[in-house]
């Protein structure tokens, strides 16, 4: 694979019908710690993805397509992403 | 009738299963390596519990693109008995060969404890030798059990009769207080629509010998032998 290297930043969230536990659980724990403005919370994934691509919008397609195939179940979770051309990787000392 | 049973990295129940097959009833067993595509002429694929590929990212997402599982949806689609259990049922959900998904127990603890079904389904192959409303007691033990489906999902499951296990008290009475993980409607096991292909989350394998608890399991296992529906082969 040729072009550049591109950096997808994915989020999924469970569906809002979905009970979310977690949120629910993480939610009351900060209520304890007195944060008494806690409406709600949700928590959800974060995945990072360095892709090569010839163009950002094929990029973006093939990175769709990780989260319809694999990243998302449709029946309990939302993603979204961004992408954007991805920084040089930091050299690794040797040794 | 030729049992499966598939191992995946982070399997744990295929040795219960094998032994109840084998051991218990002195069925036909086989092992089938999730690379592997053949289903050796099995006449019912077991999905076993576990921690399929570690359930990162989801439970059974990473397991459902197995090579094996190409030649299970085949077998499921030809009307071939499939069971899955725990992870198995997870792995069937994602799969989309069952409707539904299993998320975070609402407690968010892991539950291994013994739980109490109402058997809601007696035609089915897995459950022909059950009474209808029959209690059966066998245990759970998951951190993901906690059945979802959409609105539309859950009253098309509920219309066509596909709900064949709830979790009860011991009397049978579907109440909320026998619910150990928030499932909808206490759903503990679904069928599809043909009633060829069925996930639970309660571990049969694990109550078939009266020497550890309870031998209630034997009836779903003593249902595909005594059924007597060889329906396909593999």
């Amino acid at each position: 694979m040729t072009g550049s290297t591109w950096l997808a930043r994915v989020i999924v969230t469970p569906k809002p019908v979905v009970n979310d536990p977690q949120g629910l659980t993480v939610a009351q724990g900060l209520r304890t710690l007195g944060f008494d403005e806690v409406a709600e919370v949700r928590v959800g994934k974060y995945v990072e993805i360095r892709v090569t691509a010839e163009h950002k919008r094929e990029a973006r397609e093939r990175v769709e397509e990780m989260c319809r195939k694999l990243l998302a179940n449709h029946v309990i979770e939302d993603f979204r992403f961004e992408v954007e051309e991805a920084p040089a990787p930091a050299e690794v000392p040797s040794g | 009738m030729r049992f499966g049973v598939v191992v995946f990295p982070g399997t744990w129940s295929d040795r219960d299963c094998g032994w109840v097959i084998d051991q218990v009833l002195g069925a036909e067993l086989r092992y089938l390596w999730h690379k592997d595509r053949d289903l050796q002429g099995c006449d019912c694929v077991i999905l076993p519990g576990g921690f399929s590929h570690g359930d990162y990212l989801r439970t059974g997402a990473i397991a459902r693109f197995s090579p094996v599982m190409e030649s299970v949806a085949e077998f499921a689609e030809r009307g071939g008995l499939v069971w899955g259990i725990c992870n198995g049922f997870q792995i069937l959900c994602e799969a989309g060969l069952l409707p539904g998904a299993l998320i975070r127990n609402d407690a968010l603890q892991f539950r291994c404890e013994w739980t109490h079904l109402v058997c809601e389904r007696t035609d089915t192959a897995f459950t022909a030798v059950v009474e209808r409303r029959q209690v059966l007691r066998i245990p759970i033990s998951h951190g993901e059990g906690n059945y979802f489906a959409d609105p539309p999902t859950l009253s098309r499951l509920e219309q066509h009769g596909q709900v064949v296990f709830r979790y009860a008290d011991e009397h049978g009475f579907v109440v909320p207080a026998a619910n150990p993980n928030g499932s909808m409607h206490n759903i503990a096991g679904i069928v599809n629509e043909r009633g060829n292909v069925l996930g639970m989350m309660p571990h049969p394998e694990r109550a078939a010998e009266l020497e550890i608890g309870s031998a209630d399991g034997l009836f779903l296992f003593r249902s595909l032998l005594d059924s007597g529906v060889k329906v396909l082969t593999a």
